[in-house]
């Protein structure tokens, strides 16, 4: 007697949850993938939580917080893992729209994610494209920051050099200059001969002497 | 002279600026090239060949030139006659354009070393798209790095006639990057002697550890292997020995003047026969050195994106056939497949051409060289090994120091000769020239960092400094010989040195050398002439990838341009020379 009843509901079933139904989804898992020697099993378990997971989703839904697991259908499993799977109203007769199964899906994708240890590329909703995590965005790139330290850095050396430049180069001038103040500051010995100075070998190089030839003619031109 | 010229604090100084100068870039993503595209292994006997017969003998000439004369290139030339002194202007002009496009290379290397110390690193990831459903649309099409390459550093436009705005990023980097050579000249060799001791060593500390990391990585011998193995009939190539003699006539840095300024800071009793055996050798063995690390990096990454490759076929066998999770390994692959076939031949064929076949020759076979090696290339494989910002830093450091290095030289080209001039130096000190050299550099530099800013950058590095440079050296080479004189300079350097010239030296600089430069300076002519319209790699964005397209008009003239000016500064200056003296005679009294 609960066979036509059995049959019955079994018929409808395979109407509305097969592969390319009208409101279905296919969902693709890689269970070995994402977790190599701690896979677990694909068993009736599994798919009972994960059709607990879309009826929670489901009950996120406005209106549909009366979603029952018994709504959720899933078929055609195979060994990939993958199945396809639809929601139906609470009078089991005709499946929800696409449109708030996968608005559902979407909210909740970490929340179904975690329950299977899974990640957004290895539980896979086709059809549902995941909403991608932005990159996080320092307030001022980093670079900025780098590059602000090491040019200071640097202007500060270059400002340094420049400046001991000027300061030996100007105590460099004092020297043979010191004439004016050889009255103050002795720093090389001025001898004076009838009241004109004589300037003082300068030890560090040597002075032209224009008594020879110039540069030009260093060598007989061609 | 007022005042001694300034020296090098020791011998030891002079060669690292040699070394420093001469291992520069092009060690690194040149040479690797050149090896891979002529056969390997077989690359090497070319290579020597010409370092003993071409390298050798006119680096030694530069270096002994500079020594003798004491003076930068327009003076050294100058003092060989007068007449000539318009070779030491045309290096001055070539050294000058070189620094202009150089430096930006400096500047990328600032950008990318910046941005290195993020996590992830920004040219891993792609970014994404307006409604966050998706990656960017051109960073799909190509890859992650060349859209962080094309897209985000150079903001690159399709053609060069598109020019844009100056792009503050580059501009700022470039700023820096002259900012950092002004302080690496700015007090002359007493600076520049101290730095080089940096820039010459701190690469080879680099490339020692990227080797040990290189050749420690999955794959790395896969590349080695495959680019070594000698391929014999190259040697056959004529081809080849013409790269052989450009990379070492280039890699050299010769006729730009940059020798002939070290050199000048030495002591006159240096012995730079031998300092000039040991730069060549050092230069060449660390292009073998780099090629290595480069080769054991290409195994890696072609080793990587095969096994990619094979994991994308395997998804979609697994997720068409709806097969067991990681049944399909790439050892069972071609079974299964056949398996396949077989069984559903009609969903398989439907699959089919979708299957990419994946090949470890046809990644390997990707040979690149230039900016896109440095920065496409390398940083996808630095993206994938493990602590990549620290692999990342190290290299972009490298790059720096070997970028920075070579601009020691050729900024040391452009000062010489004019701190020598005594119009110019007695009006301004050693730090204005040097800075007003930087800062106009700079300025034309900032050309460099605009939308068309990277195809400009092409033009300059293939056109700026080949032809001219080769017949600078050439008539370098002839001035020595012949119109100094072999004997003359022969016994100059023995006076110098206390060392007799050696017959080797005589026989190349006298006859060997200018027909090798001839030769090469023929075939390049003929080269550019058959192949008519010059032609460029542009980027489209749409379809991401680069495409060809031929140079407008005044692209052309510009390089038209960047050729004469250089070229033509040997017979305007002779002739200016001759004219000069004719008006002295005609005016007044010989001298006696």
């Amino acid at each position: 007697m609960l066979w036509p009843l059995f049959f019955l509901v079994t018929t409808i079933h395979a109407e509305l949850c097969h592969p390319d139904a009208e409101n279905a989804f296919k969902v693709r898992l890689s269970i070995r993938t994402a977790l190599g020697d701690k896979a677990y099993v694909w068993d009736t378990d599994e798919e009972y939580l994960f059709r607990a997971m879309v009826a929670f989703s489901m009950r996120k839904v406005p209106n549909r917080e009366t979603t029952e697991i018994s709504h959720v259908l899933l078929c055609n499993v195979t060994q990939r893992v993958s199945f396809w799977f639809v929601v139906t109203d609470p009078s089991k007769n005709h499946t929800l729209p696409a449109a708030e199964v996968q608005s559902a899906i979407r909210m909740n994708r970490n929340r179904i994610n975690s329950a299977f240890f899974l990640d957004d590329n290895t539980l896979e909703f086709l059809k549902i494209p995941a909403t991608l995590a932005p990159p996080t965005d320092a307030s001022v790139p980093v670079w900025i920051i780098v590059f602000g330290v090491i040019f200071c850095i640097v202007v500060v050396a270059i400002t340094l050099l420049v400046l001991s430049g000027i300061r030996q180069r100007r105590r460099n001038n004092k020297g043979p200059l010191g004439v004016e103040d050889a009255e103050d500051k002795c720093e090389n010995i001025i001898t004076i001969e009838n009241g004109i100075p004589c300037d003082p070998l300068d030890t560090k190089g040597g002075h032209i002497n224009d008594g020879f030839l110039t540069e030009d003619e260093r060598l007989t031109p061609l | 002279m007022e005042k001694a010229r300034p020296q090098w604090g020791n011998p030891l100084q002079f060669i690292f600026a040699c070394i420093s100068y001469a291992v520069g870039l092009g060690n690194v993503w040149r040479f690797p090239y050149l090896c891979q595209m002529y056969g390997g292994g077989s690359f090497l006997v070319p290579y020597v060949i010409m370092l003993v017969v071409e390298g050798m003998p006119l680096l030694y000439l530069e270096l002994a030139v500079g020594q003798r004369m004491r003076q930068g290139s327009i003076g050294a030339w100058r003092t060989i006659s007068p007449y000539l002194s318009g070779v030491g202007v045309a290096s001055v002009v070539v050294s000058f354009f070189l620094s202009m496009y150089y430096n930006v290379i400096n500047a990328w290397g600032f950008w990318y070393l910046f941005h290195s110390f993020q996590d992830p690193l920004p040219w891993s990831v792609c970014p994404l798209n307006g409604n966050r459903t998706g990656y960017d649309e051109e960073c799909e099409k190509a890859s992650s790095t060349q859209y962080f390459w094309y897209r985000k550093t150079l903001n690159i436009s399709p053609s060069i006639q598109e020019n844009g705005g100056v792009q503050w990023e580059p501009a700022l980097c470039l700023i820096l990057a002259w900012l950092m050579v002004y302080l690496c000249i700015l007090r002359g060799t007493e600076s520049t002697g101290k730095v080089v001791y940096f820039t010459a060593s701190m690469p080879y500390c680099v490339l020692i550890i990227y080797l040990v990391r290189g050749l420690t990585l999955h794959g790395a011998t896969n590349g080695l292997m495959y680019m070594f193995t000698p391929k014999m009939e190259q040697l056959a190539n004529p081809k080849a020995w013409i790269n052989a003699a450009t990379q070492i006539f280039f890699s050299l840095g010769l006729g730009f003047g940059s020798l002939i300024a070290f050199a000048s800071y030495n002591e006159p009793s240096n012995n730079c026969q031998k300092h000039a055996i040991i730069v060549s050798i050092i230069n060449s063995s660390t292009s073998i050195f780099a090629s290595i690390v480069t080769f054991s990096i290409y195994g890696f990454k072609a080793t990587f994106n095969y096994e990619n490759c094979l994991k994308k076929v395997i998804l979609l066998l697994t997720n068409s056939f709806d097969l067991e999770d990681g049944f399909l390994t790439a050892s069972n692959l071609e079974e299964v497949k056949d398996y396949l076939a077989s069984t559903y031949p009609s969903k398989y064929s439907e699959v089919f051409p979708h299957i990419r076949n994946c090949s470890l020759e046809s990644e390997l076979d990707t040979a690149v060289q230039g900016t896109g090696l440095a920065f496409i290339v390398y940083t996808e494989a630095i993206k994938n090994m493990e602590v990549s910002q620290l692999w990342s830093v190290l290299y972009f450091f490298m790059l720096l120091m070997l970028g920075m290095g070579s601009m020691l030289g050729n900024t040391a080209a452009i000062l010489t000769p004019l701190t020598d001039s005594k119009v110019i130096s007695s009006y301004l000190p050693k730090e204005a020239i040097s800075g007003l050299v930087c800062l106009i550099s700079c300025a034309i530099g900032m050309v460099f960092t605009m939308e068309a800013g990277n195809y400009w950058f092409d033009i300059f590095n293939d056109y700026a400094a080949t032809l001219s440079l080769l017949l600078i050296v050439l008539v370098e080479t002839i001035a020595v010989c012949y119109v100094y004189g072999l004997k003359r300079f022969g016994s100059d350097l023995q006076a110098m040195t206390g060392r007799t010239l050696n017959w080797y030296w005589k026989a190349m600089w006298a006859f060997v050398s200018p027909v090798l430069i001839i030769s090469l300076f023929v075939f390049y002519l003929s080269d550019y002439i058959l192949t008519g319209t010059l032609q460029y790699q542009a980027w489209d964005a749409t379809q991401g990838q680069l495409v060809t397209k031929d140079y407008p008009p005044h692209a052309l003239a510009v390089i038209g341009l960047l050729v004469a000016s250089s070229i033509m500064c040997i017979p305007l200056v002779a002739l200016g020379t001759f004219i000069r003296n004719r008006l002295k005679r005609g005016g007044s009294s010989p001298v006696a």
